[in-house]
Protein backbone atom coordinates (compact mmCIF):
# COMPACT_ATOMS: atom_id res chain seq x y z
CA UNK A 1 0.00 0.00 0.00
CA UNK A 2 1.57 3.30 -0.96
CA UNK A 3 0.73 6.04 1.20
CA UNK A 4 1.09 9.97 1.05
CA UNK A 5 3.95 10.95 3.63
CA UNK A 6 2.64 14.28 3.98
CA UNK A 7 -0.65 16.17 4.61
CA UNK A 8 -1.88 19.77 3.87
CA UNK A 9 -3.66 20.25 7.55
CA UNK A 10 -5.81 22.90 9.54
CA UNK A 11 -4.60 23.77 13.00
CA UNK A 12 -6.71 25.90 14.85
CA UNK A 13 -4.21 27.95 17.40
CA UNK A 14 -5.46 30.42 19.94
CA UNK A 15 -8.83 30.96 18.10
CA UNK A 16 -6.54 31.49 14.37
CA UNK A 17 -6.60 28.61 11.82
CA UNK A 18 -3.59 27.90 10.36
CA UNK A 19 -3.53 26.04 6.96
CA UNK A 20 0.32 24.42 6.15
CA UNK A 21 1.81 21.17 4.03
CA UNK A 22 3.31 19.01 6.92
CA UNK A 23 5.33 16.27 6.40
CA UNK A 24 4.07 13.06 8.77
CA UNK A 25 6.72 13.62 11.07
CA UNK A 26 6.51 16.91 12.70
CA UNK A 27 5.85 17.22 15.93
CA UNK A 28 3.31 19.87 16.78
CA UNK A 29 6.09 21.26 19.16
CA UNK A 30 8.35 21.90 15.52
CA UNK A 31 4.75 23.54 13.71
CA UNK A 32 4.38 25.76 16.12
CA UNK A 33 7.75 27.03 16.46
CA UNK A 34 9.40 26.59 13.16
CA UNK A 35 6.62 27.06 10.56
CA UNK A 36 4.48 29.13 12.66
CA UNK A 37 6.65 31.50 14.36
CA UNK A 38 5.03 30.82 17.85
CA UNK A 39 8.47 30.06 19.63
CA UNK A 40 6.72 31.00 23.25
CA UNK A 41 6.45 27.12 23.72
CA UNK A 42 9.69 25.81 24.49
CA UNK A 43 11.68 22.84 23.43
CA UNK A 44 13.65 20.99 25.89
CA UNK A 45 14.48 17.43 26.25
CA UNK A 46 11.84 16.37 22.20
CA UNK A 47 10.94 12.99 24.49
CA UNK A 48 8.35 14.23 26.68
CA UNK A 49 10.36 14.13 30.10
CA UNK A 50 10.69 18.16 30.91
CA UNK A 51 7.30 19.56 29.91
CA UNK A 52 9.08 22.77 28.67
CA UNK A 53 6.45 21.96 25.26
CA UNK A 54 3.46 21.96 27.40
CA UNK A 55 0.23 23.43 25.51
CA UNK A 56 -3.11 22.92 26.17
CA UNK A 57 -5.18 20.34 23.89
CA UNK A 58 -8.97 20.93 23.94
CA UNK A 59 -8.12 22.69 27.28
CA UNK A 60 -6.18 19.86 29.06
CA UNK A 61 -2.60 20.00 29.28
CA UNK A 62 -0.24 17.67 26.90
CA UNK A 63 3.46 17.76 25.38
CA UNK A 64 3.47 19.07 22.23
CA UNK A 65 6.85 17.14 21.40
CA UNK A 66 5.09 13.50 21.69
CA UNK A 67 1.90 15.08 19.50
CA UNK A 68 2.54 14.69 16.14
CA UNK A 69 0.95 17.90 14.25
CA UNK A 70 -1.15 16.13 11.54
CA UNK A 71 -2.77 14.19 14.69
CA UNK A 72 -3.99 17.67 16.35
CA UNK A 73 -5.95 19.06 13.53
CA UNK A 74 -9.47 19.81 14.64
CA UNK A 75 -8.56 20.25 18.03
CA UNK A 76 -8.41 23.41 19.98
CA UNK A 77 -4.51 24.52 20.67
CA UNK A 78 -4.06 26.87 23.06
CA UNK A 79 -0.46 28.04 23.02
CA UNK A 80 1.36 30.93 25.92
CA UNK A 81 0.63 33.22 23.24
CA UNK A 82 -3.02 32.29 23.57
CA UNK A 83 -3.64 32.49 27.31
CA UNK A 84 -3.76 35.99 28.25
CA UNK A 85 -7.13 37.94 27.81
CA UNK A 86 -5.67 40.89 25.13
CA UNK A 87 -3.32 42.98 27.30
CA UNK A 88 -4.66 41.46 30.76
CA UNK A 89 -2.69 38.69 31.61
CA UNK A 90 -3.54 35.59 33.07
CA UNK A 91 -4.03 34.98 36.38
CA UNK A 92 -1.39 32.34 36.38
CA UNK A 93 1.06 34.03 34.40
CA UNK A 94 0.57 37.57 36.65
CA UNK A 95 0.97 35.18 39.42
CA UNK A 96 4.54 33.90 38.35
CA UNK A 97 5.77 37.55 37.44
CA UNK A 98 4.43 38.94 40.91
CA UNK A 99 6.29 36.12 42.91
CA UNK A 100 9.24 35.27 40.88
CA UNK A 101 8.16 31.66 39.85
CA UNK A 102 11.60 30.93 37.57
CA UNK A 103 15.20 32.00 36.78
CA UNK A 104 16.17 31.56 33.38
CA UNK A 105 12.44 31.48 32.34
CA UNK A 106 12.96 29.09 29.48
CA UNK A 107 11.10 26.51 31.80
CA UNK A 108 8.18 29.53 32.21
CA UNK A 109 6.19 28.46 29.29
CA UNK A 110 5.45 25.26 30.25
CA UNK A 111 4.99 26.01 33.66
CA UNK A 112 2.44 28.34 33.59
CA UNK A 113 0.14 26.25 30.17
CA UNK A 114 0.75 23.04 32.92
CA UNK A 115 -0.65 24.90 36.15
CA UNK A 116 -3.61 26.64 34.66
CA UNK A 117 -4.59 23.36 33.65
CA UNK A 118 -3.46 21.77 36.46
CA UNK A 119 -5.68 24.34 38.85
CA UNK A 120 -8.96 23.23 36.80
CA UNK A 121 -8.14 19.76 36.83
CA UNK A 122 -8.46 20.27 41.33
CA UNK A 123 -10.93 22.19 40.56
CA UNK A 124 -13.09 19.55 39.08
CA UNK A 125 -12.14 16.85 41.59
CA UNK A 126 -9.29 14.94 40.10
CA UNK A 127 -7.69 13.05 42.89
CA UNK A 128 -3.59 12.50 42.57
CA UNK A 129 -0.88 10.45 43.49
CA UNK A 130 -0.95 11.94 46.88
CA UNK A 131 -4.51 12.50 47.58
CA UNK A 132 -4.90 10.33 50.71
CA UNK A 133 -8.29 8.53 49.38
CA UNK A 134 -8.93 8.84 46.07
CA UNK A 135 -12.55 7.08 46.51
CA UNK A 136 -15.21 10.03 45.58
CA UNK A 137 -17.09 9.72 49.11
CA UNK A 138 -13.99 11.09 50.33
CA UNK A 139 -13.90 14.39 51.44
CA UNK A 140 -12.18 16.52 48.65
CA UNK A 141 -8.87 17.57 49.98
CA UNK A 142 -7.93 21.40 49.47
CA UNK A 143 -4.76 22.30 47.37
CA UNK A 144 -1.91 21.71 49.71
CA UNK A 145 1.96 22.34 48.84
CA UNK A 146 2.45 18.88 48.24
CA UNK A 147 -0.57 18.59 45.84
CA UNK A 148 1.01 21.13 43.79
CA UNK A 149 4.74 19.54 43.83
CA UNK A 150 3.21 16.51 42.84
CA UNK A 151 0.33 17.87 40.19
CA UNK A 152 3.35 19.91 38.38
CA UNK A 153 5.96 16.76 38.67
CA UNK A 154 6.09 16.82 34.95
CA UNK A 155 7.38 20.59 34.60
CA UNK A 156 11.53 20.22 35.36
CA UNK A 157 12.95 23.62 36.06
CA UNK A 158 16.54 22.96 35.66
CA UNK A 159 17.09 26.61 37.93
CA UNK A 160 15.57 24.75 40.59
CA UNK A 161 13.23 27.60 41.24
CA UNK A 162 10.65 26.01 42.09
CA UNK A 163 9.89 26.98 45.53
CA UNK A 164 8.10 30.31 43.57
CA UNK A 165 6.47 28.19 41.32
CA UNK A 166 4.56 26.41 43.98
CA UNK A 167 3.93 29.67 45.92
CA UNK A 168 2.81 31.40 42.51
CA UNK A 169 0.66 28.35 41.38
CA UNK A 170 -0.86 28.91 45.24
CA UNK A 171 -1.31 32.24 44.62
CA UNK A 172 -3.21 31.48 41.05
CA UNK A 173 -5.06 28.61 42.65
CA UNK A 174 -6.23 30.91 45.81
CA UNK A 175 -7.48 33.65 43.53
CA UNK A 176 -9.76 31.17 41.45
CA UNK A 177 -13.06 31.09 42.83
CA UNK A 178 -13.98 27.15 41.09
CA UNK A 179 -11.64 25.96 43.59
CA UNK A 180 -13.94 23.79 45.89
CA UNK A 181 -12.52 23.16 48.16
CA UNK A 182 -10.25 26.23 48.58
CA UNK A 183 -6.77 26.09 48.91
CA UNK A 184 -5.55 24.94 52.52
CA UNK A 185 -4.31 27.43 55.21
CA UNK A 186 -1.18 26.69 54.72
CA UNK A 187 -1.11 27.08 51.58
CA UNK A 188 -2.74 30.67 51.67
CA UNK A 189 -0.28 31.52 53.79
CA UNK A 190 2.56 30.87 51.32
CA UNK A 191 0.67 32.24 48.49
CA UNK A 192 0.29 35.78 50.42
CA UNK A 193 2.30 38.49 48.90
CA UNK A 194 4.37 39.52 51.93
CA UNK A 195 5.38 36.00 52.70
CA UNK A 196 9.03 36.09 52.13
CA UNK A 197 9.86 32.24 53.47
CA UNK A 198 9.94 29.29 50.66
CA UNK A 199 8.08 26.27 51.19
CA UNK A 200 9.96 23.35 52.52
CA UNK B 1 12.45 9.22 11.40
CA UNK B 2 11.41 6.93 8.59
CA UNK B 3 8.23 8.64 6.62
CA UNK B 4 5.40 7.09 7.08
CA UNK B 5 1.28 7.38 6.03
CA UNK B 6 -1.39 8.73 8.52
CA UNK B 7 -5.06 7.65 8.78
CA UNK B 8 -7.47 8.85 10.80
CA UNK B 9 -10.46 5.92 11.50
CA UNK B 10 -13.36 6.43 12.88
CA UNK B 11 -14.85 3.22 12.97
CA UNK B 12 -13.43 -0.52 14.13
CA UNK B 13 -13.90 -2.41 11.17
CA UNK B 14 -11.87 0.51 9.41
CA UNK B 15 -9.26 0.28 11.94
CA UNK B 16 -8.99 -3.80 11.21
CA UNK B 17 -9.19 -3.16 7.93
CA UNK B 18 -6.13 -0.85 7.74
CA UNK B 19 -4.18 -2.77 10.66
CA UNK B 20 -3.89 -5.93 8.46
CA UNK B 21 -0.64 -3.84 7.10
CA UNK B 22 2.28 -5.62 9.05
CA UNK B 23 4.08 -2.17 8.77
CA UNK B 24 0.96 -0.51 10.22
CA UNK B 25 0.74 1.02 14.06
CA UNK B 26 -2.25 2.01 16.03
CA UNK B 27 -1.50 5.31 17.11
CA UNK B 28 -3.36 6.27 20.93
CA UNK B 29 -1.85 8.95 22.97
CA UNK B 30 1.72 8.38 20.98
CA UNK B 31 3.66 9.16 24.26
CA UNK B 32 5.82 6.00 24.00
CA UNK B 33 5.14 5.05 20.09
CA UNK B 34 6.18 8.59 18.58
CA UNK B 35 8.88 8.66 21.04
CA UNK B 36 10.31 5.39 19.76
CA UNK B 37 9.47 6.50 16.40
CA UNK B 38 12.28 9.45 17.15
CA UNK B 39 15.13 6.98 18.29
CA UNK B 40 14.19 4.58 15.14
CA UNK B 41 13.29 1.74 17.59
CA UNK B 42 9.63 1.86 15.90
CA UNK B 43 9.93 2.25 11.99
CA UNK B 44 5.80 1.91 11.16
CA UNK B 45 5.12 2.82 7.46
CA UNK B 46 1.86 3.44 8.00
CA UNK B 47 -0.17 5.62 11.56
CA UNK B 48 -3.77 4.68 12.35
CA UNK B 49 -4.98 7.11 14.74
CA UNK B 50 -7.55 5.69 16.53
CA UNK B 51 -8.23 8.05 18.86
CA UNK B 52 -11.75 9.32 17.34
CA UNK B 53 -13.14 5.03 17.53
CA UNK B 54 -15.81 5.40 19.64
CA UNK B 55 -14.30 3.41 22.46
CA UNK B 56 -14.15 6.39 24.77
CA UNK B 57 -17.01 5.42 27.48
CA UNK B 58 -16.30 3.48 31.38
CA UNK B 59 -19.39 2.10 31.96
CA UNK B 60 -20.94 -0.39 34.17
CA UNK B 61 -21.60 -3.99 33.00
CA UNK B 62 -24.34 -5.91 33.52
CA UNK B 63 -22.74 -8.09 36.75
CA UNK B 64 -21.54 -5.47 38.55
CA UNK B 65 -18.02 -4.98 37.21
CA UNK B 66 -16.68 -2.02 34.83
CA UNK B 67 -15.92 -2.19 30.66
CA UNK B 68 -13.36 0.74 29.89
CA UNK B 69 -12.89 1.32 26.71
CA UNK B 70 -9.50 1.57 24.62
CA UNK B 71 -9.16 5.15 23.92
CA UNK B 72 -9.83 6.04 27.75
CA UNK B 73 -7.40 8.34 28.35
CA UNK B 74 -5.35 7.44 32.03
CA UNK B 75 -6.74 10.44 33.02
CA UNK B 76 -10.55 9.77 32.46
CA UNK B 77 -9.68 6.68 33.56
CA UNK B 78 -8.12 7.42 37.26
CA UNK B 79 -10.54 10.86 37.63
CA UNK B 80 -13.84 8.03 37.37
CA UNK B 81 -16.20 7.46 40.31
CA UNK B 82 -16.67 3.97 39.55
CA UNK B 83 -12.72 3.62 39.43
CA UNK B 84 -12.08 5.65 42.33
CA UNK B 85 -15.16 3.75 44.02
CA UNK B 86 -14.78 0.15 43.07
CA UNK B 87 -11.08 -0.53 42.66
CA UNK B 88 -9.31 2.69 44.45
CA UNK B 89 -5.78 0.74 43.75
CA UNK B 90 -6.56 1.29 39.97
CA UNK B 91 -6.94 4.89 39.95
CA UNK B 92 -4.13 5.05 42.64
CA UNK B 93 -1.66 3.01 40.09
CA UNK B 94 -2.77 4.97 37.03
CA UNK B 95 -2.12 8.77 39.28
CA UNK B 96 1.47 6.89 40.03
CA UNK B 97 2.44 6.95 36.70
CA UNK B 98 3.84 9.44 34.46
CA UNK B 99 3.06 13.18 34.37
CA UNK B 100 -0.68 15.38 34.58
CA UNK B 101 0.20 15.84 30.98
CA UNK B 102 0.87 12.50 29.84
CA UNK B 103 -1.67 10.93 31.30
CA UNK B 104 -4.03 13.10 29.17
CA UNK B 105 -2.62 11.95 26.21
CA UNK B 106 -1.79 8.33 27.14
CA UNK B 107 -4.91 5.97 26.42
CA UNK B 108 -5.71 2.77 28.34
CA UNK B 109 -4.96 0.44 24.98
CA UNK B 110 -1.59 2.15 24.34
CA UNK B 111 -0.87 1.77 28.13
CA UNK B 112 -0.93 -2.27 27.62
CA UNK B 113 1.20 -2.18 24.87
CA UNK B 114 3.86 0.21 25.93
CA UNK B 115 7.51 -1.34 25.50
CA UNK B 116 10.05 -1.26 28.25
CA UNK B 117 12.65 1.58 28.75
CA UNK B 118 15.51 -0.83 29.52
CA UNK B 119 17.96 1.53 28.04
CA UNK B 120 19.33 -1.38 26.17
CA UNK B 121 16.04 -1.66 24.27
CA UNK B 122 16.09 2.21 23.28
CA UNK B 123 19.60 2.30 21.76
CA UNK B 124 19.75 0.93 18.45
CA UNK B 125 23.30 0.65 18.59
CA UNK B 126 23.33 -1.64 21.38
CA UNK B 127 22.35 -5.18 21.43
CA UNK B 128 18.49 -5.97 22.41
CA UNK B 129 17.22 -9.69 21.59
CA UNK B 130 14.04 -7.54 22.18
CA UNK B 131 14.37 -5.44 19.63
CA UNK B 132 16.43 -7.13 17.32
CA UNK B 133 16.35 -10.72 18.22
CA UNK B 134 19.60 -12.85 18.15
CA UNK B 135 21.70 -10.11 18.81
CA UNK B 136 22.28 -10.99 22.15
CA UNK B 137 21.03 -8.87 26.16
CA UNK B 138 23.44 -6.07 26.82
CA UNK B 139 21.66 -5.78 30.30
CA UNK B 140 22.65 -9.40 31.66
CA UNK B 141 26.58 -7.94 32.03
CA UNK B 142 25.02 -4.72 31.90
CA UNK B 143 23.33 -1.76 33.64
CA UNK B 144 20.76 -4.07 35.00
CA UNK B 145 19.79 -2.22 38.68
CA UNK B 146 16.20 -2.20 37.59
CA UNK B 147 15.81 -5.15 35.27
CA UNK B 148 13.42 -8.31 36.49
CA UNK B 149 14.18 -10.57 39.24
CA UNK B 150 10.88 -13.04 38.20
CA UNK B 151 10.28 -14.51 35.06
CA UNK B 152 13.27 -13.73 33.11
CA UNK B 153 15.53 -15.61 31.18
CA UNK B 154 19.21 -15.15 29.88
CA UNK B 155 17.66 -13.96 26.73
CA UNK B 156 15.90 -10.67 28.04
CA UNK B 157 15.65 -9.04 31.66
CA UNK B 158 13.97 -6.22 30.97
CA UNK B 159 10.62 -5.23 32.92
CA UNK B 160 7.17 -3.78 31.74
CA UNK B 161 6.90 -0.14 32.65
CA UNK B 162 2.93 -0.03 33.07
CA UNK B 163 1.42 0.57 36.54
CA UNK B 164 -2.13 0.71 35.58
CA UNK B 165 -1.42 -3.25 34.66
CA UNK B 166 -0.27 -4.23 37.62
CA UNK B 167 -3.61 -3.26 39.07
CA UNK B 168 -5.28 -4.93 36.33
CA UNK B 169 -3.55 -8.00 36.71
CA UNK B 170 -4.70 -8.37 40.44
CA UNK B 171 -8.23 -7.68 39.55
CA UNK B 172 -8.63 -10.45 37.06
CA UNK B 173 -9.18 -7.92 34.08
CA UNK B 174 -10.04 -9.28 30.35
CA UNK B 175 -8.21 -7.40 27.45
CA UNK B 176 -10.88 -7.21 24.77
CA UNK B 177 -9.89 -7.17 21.08
CA UNK B 178 -11.42 -6.91 17.11
CA UNK B 179 -9.65 -8.70 14.12
CA UNK B 180 -10.49 -8.87 10.69
CA UNK B 181 -12.03 -12.25 11.70
CA UNK B 182 -13.85 -11.27 14.67
CA UNK B 183 -13.68 -10.07 17.98
CA UNK B 184 -11.59 -12.18 20.87
CA UNK B 185 -10.55 -11.77 24.74
CA UNK B 186 -7.72 -12.59 26.57
CA UNK B 187 -7.15 -12.30 30.34
CA UNK B 188 -4.72 -10.09 31.43
CA UNK B 189 -2.36 -11.92 33.15
CA UNK B 190 -2.36 -14.03 29.82
CA UNK B 191 -2.30 -11.05 27.82
CA UNK B 192 1.38 -11.18 27.80
CA UNK B 193 3.74 -13.82 26.69
CA UNK B 194 6.47 -15.63 28.48
CA UNK B 195 10.15 -14.37 27.93
CA UNK B 196 11.47 -17.41 26.77
CA UNK B 197 13.70 -17.53 24.24
CA UNK B 198 11.59 -14.78 22.46
CA UNK B 199 11.67 -12.06 24.09
CA UNK B 200 10.68 -9.94 20.43
CA UNK B 201 7.02 -11.62 21.27
CA UNK B 202 5.56 -9.45 24.14
CA UNK B 203 1.90 -10.23 23.74
CA UNK B 204 -0.77 -12.40 22.54
CA UNK B 205 -2.91 -10.33 20.26
CA UNK B 206 -3.20 -11.98 17.02
CA UNK B 207 -1.44 -9.81 14.51
CA UNK B 208 -3.15 -6.58 13.22
CA UNK B 209 -5.69 -7.00 16.53
CA UNK B 210 -6.95 -3.49 17.63
CA UNK B 211 -7.72 -3.18 21.81
CA UNK B 212 -11.26 -2.42 22.27
CA UNK B 213 -10.94 -2.27 26.10
CA UNK B 214 -10.80 -3.94 29.42
CA UNK B 215 -13.35 -5.75 31.03
CA UNK B 216 -12.98 -5.62 35.42
CA UNK B 217 -15.37 -8.33 36.54
CA UNK B 218 -16.84 -7.38 39.81
CA UNK B 219 -14.71 -7.55 42.87
CA UNK B 220 -16.17 -6.79 46.03
CA UNK B 221 -12.58 -7.26 47.43
CA UNK B 222 -11.35 -4.67 45.36
CA UNK B 223 -12.93 -2.08 47.43
CA UNK B 224 -10.40 -1.71 50.11
CA UNK B 225 -7.15 -1.93 47.65
CA UNK B 226 -4.27 -0.39 47.66
CA UNK B 227 -1.25 0.73 44.82
CA UNK B 228 1.99 1.63 46.23
CA UNK B 229 4.98 2.49 44.10
CA UNK B 230 9.05 2.72 45.14
CA UNK B 231 10.89 5.27 42.66
CA UNK B 232 14.40 6.94 43.08
CA UNK B 233 12.55 10.28 43.18
CA UNK B 234 9.01 11.57 44.77
CA UNK B 235 7.44 11.73 41.56
CA UNK B 236 7.16 11.31 37.67
CA UNK B 237 9.98 8.42 37.48
CA UNK B 238 9.25 4.15 36.47
CA UNK B 239 8.69 2.31 39.04
CA UNK B 240 11.50 -0.21 41.13
CA UNK B 241 9.07 -2.21 42.56
CA UNK B 242 5.74 -1.59 43.26
CA UNK B 243 2.83 -3.53 44.90
CA UNK B 244 -1.15 -3.61 44.11
CA UNK B 245 -2.55 -5.38 46.63
CA UNK B 246 -6.90 -5.53 47.77
CA UNK B 247 -7.56 -7.47 51.08
CA UNK B 248 -10.13 -8.56 53.18
CA UNK B 249 -10.10 -9.30 56.71
CA UNK B 250 -13.01 -11.30 58.69
CA UNK B 251 -12.22 -11.90 62.28
CA UNK B 252 -8.51 -11.50 62.28
CA UNK B 253 -8.19 -14.10 59.15
CA UNK B 254 -7.53 -13.58 55.68
CA UNK B 255 -10.42 -14.27 54.20
CA UNK B 256 -9.29 -13.01 50.31
CA UNK B 257 -6.52 -11.21 49.50
CA UNK B 258 -4.86 -10.02 45.96
CA UNK B 259 -1.63 -9.61 45.18
CA UNK B 260 0.45 -8.71 41.81
CA UNK B 261 3.93 -6.76 41.50
CA UNK B 262 5.10 -4.09 39.29
CA UNK B 263 8.80 -3.37 37.85
CA UNK B 264 10.14 -7.27 38.64
CA UNK B 265 9.22 -8.97 35.25
CA UNK B 266 8.46 -9.07 32.00
CA UNK B 267 4.84 -8.63 32.71
CA UNK B 268 2.77 -7.42 35.78
CA UNK B 269 3.29 -10.51 38.18
CA UNK B 270 0.18 -11.61 39.82
CA UNK B 271 1.81 -13.48 43.12
CA UNK B 272 -0.68 -16.54 43.15
CA UNK B 273 2.08 -18.03 45.37
CA UNK B 274 1.44 -15.65 47.80
CA UNK B 275 -1.70 -15.53 47.56
CA UNK B 276 -2.48 -19.45 48.09
CA UNK B 277 -0.30 -18.91 51.62
CA UNK B 278 -2.55 -16.17 52.97
CA UNK B 279 -5.54 -16.98 52.13
CA UNK B 280 -6.93 -18.22 55.58
CA UNK B 281 -3.82 -16.81 57.38
CA UNK B 282 -3.90 -14.16 59.88
CA UNK B 283 -3.95 -10.70 59.15
CA UNK B 284 -0.24 -10.67 60.96
CA UNK B 285 2.78 -8.74 59.89
CA UNK B 286 4.41 -11.99 60.06
CA UNK B 287 2.06 -13.91 57.47
CA UNK B 288 2.05 -11.08 55.53
CA UNK B 289 6.05 -12.18 55.42
CA UNK B 290 5.96 -15.40 54.96
CA UNK B 291 3.68 -15.14 51.58
CA UNK B 292 5.75 -12.77 50.21
CA UNK B 293 8.41 -15.07 50.49
CA UNK B 294 6.70 -18.22 49.13
CA UNK B 295 6.37 -16.29 46.06
CA UNK B 296 9.98 -14.69 45.92
CA UNK B 297 11.02 -17.84 46.43
CA UNK B 298 11.73 -18.08 42.41
CA UNK B 299 13.30 -14.97 42.18
CA UNK B 300 16.44 -14.63 40.52
CA UNK B 301 18.17 -11.55 41.22
CA UNK B 302 21.12 -10.61 39.24
CA UNK B 303 24.25 -9.24 40.05
CA UNK B 304 22.72 -5.52 40.68
CA UNK B 305 18.86 -5.64 41.26
CA UNK B 306 19.25 -7.95 44.28
CA UNK B 307 17.48 -5.25 46.47
CA UNK B 308 13.97 -5.31 44.86
CA UNK B 309 13.44 -9.30 46.29
CA UNK B 310 13.97 -7.09 50.11
CA UNK B 311 11.91 -4.23 48.44
CA UNK B 312 8.92 -6.19 47.39
CA UNK B 313 8.94 -8.20 50.40
CA UNK B 314 8.52 -4.85 52.73
CA UNK B 315 6.34 -3.55 50.05
CA UNK B 316 3.84 -6.44 50.48
CA UNK B 317 4.12 -6.25 54.63
CA UNK B 318 3.45 -2.53 54.42
CA UNK B 319 0.85 -2.28 51.94
CA UNK B 320 -1.28 -5.39 53.59
CA UNK B 321 -0.84 -3.50 56.78
CA UNK B 322 -2.35 -0.79 55.96
CA UNK B 323 -5.21 -2.42 54.16
CA UNK B 324 -5.69 -4.29 58.03
CA UNK B 325 -5.77 -1.15 59.45
CA UNK B 326 -8.34 0.45 56.85
CA UNK B 327 -10.36 -2.55 57.14
CA UNK B 328 -10.44 -2.48 60.77
CA UNK B 329 -11.69 0.84 60.61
Amino acid sequence: MSQSTASVITLNINGEKHTLPVDHRTTLLDALRERLDLTGTKKGCDQGQCGACTVLLDGRRAVSCLQLAVAAEGREITTIEGVADGEQLHPVQQAFLDLDGYQCGFCTPGQICSAIAMIEEHAAGWPSAVTADVRPEAEAAPLTAEEIRERMSGNLCRCGAYVSIVRAVARAAQADDAQQPPVSDELARLAGSEQKEGVA
Amino acid sequence: MREFGYQRVFDVPGAVALGADPEARYLGGGTNLVDLMKASVERPALLIDVRELPLDRIESTDDGGLHIGATVTNSDLAAHPEVRRRYPALAQAVLAGASGQLRNMATVGGNLLQRTRCAYFTDPARPCNKRNPGSGCAAVKGEHRNHAILGATEHCVAVHPSDMSVALAAFDARVTYETATGPGELPLTEFYLPVGDTPHLETALPPGALITGITLPPAPVAATSRYRKVRERASYAFAIGSVAAALDVQEGAVREVRLAFGAVASRPWRARAAERALTGAPATAEAFAAAADAELAAAKALPHNGYKVTLIRNLVVAVLTELTEEAAR
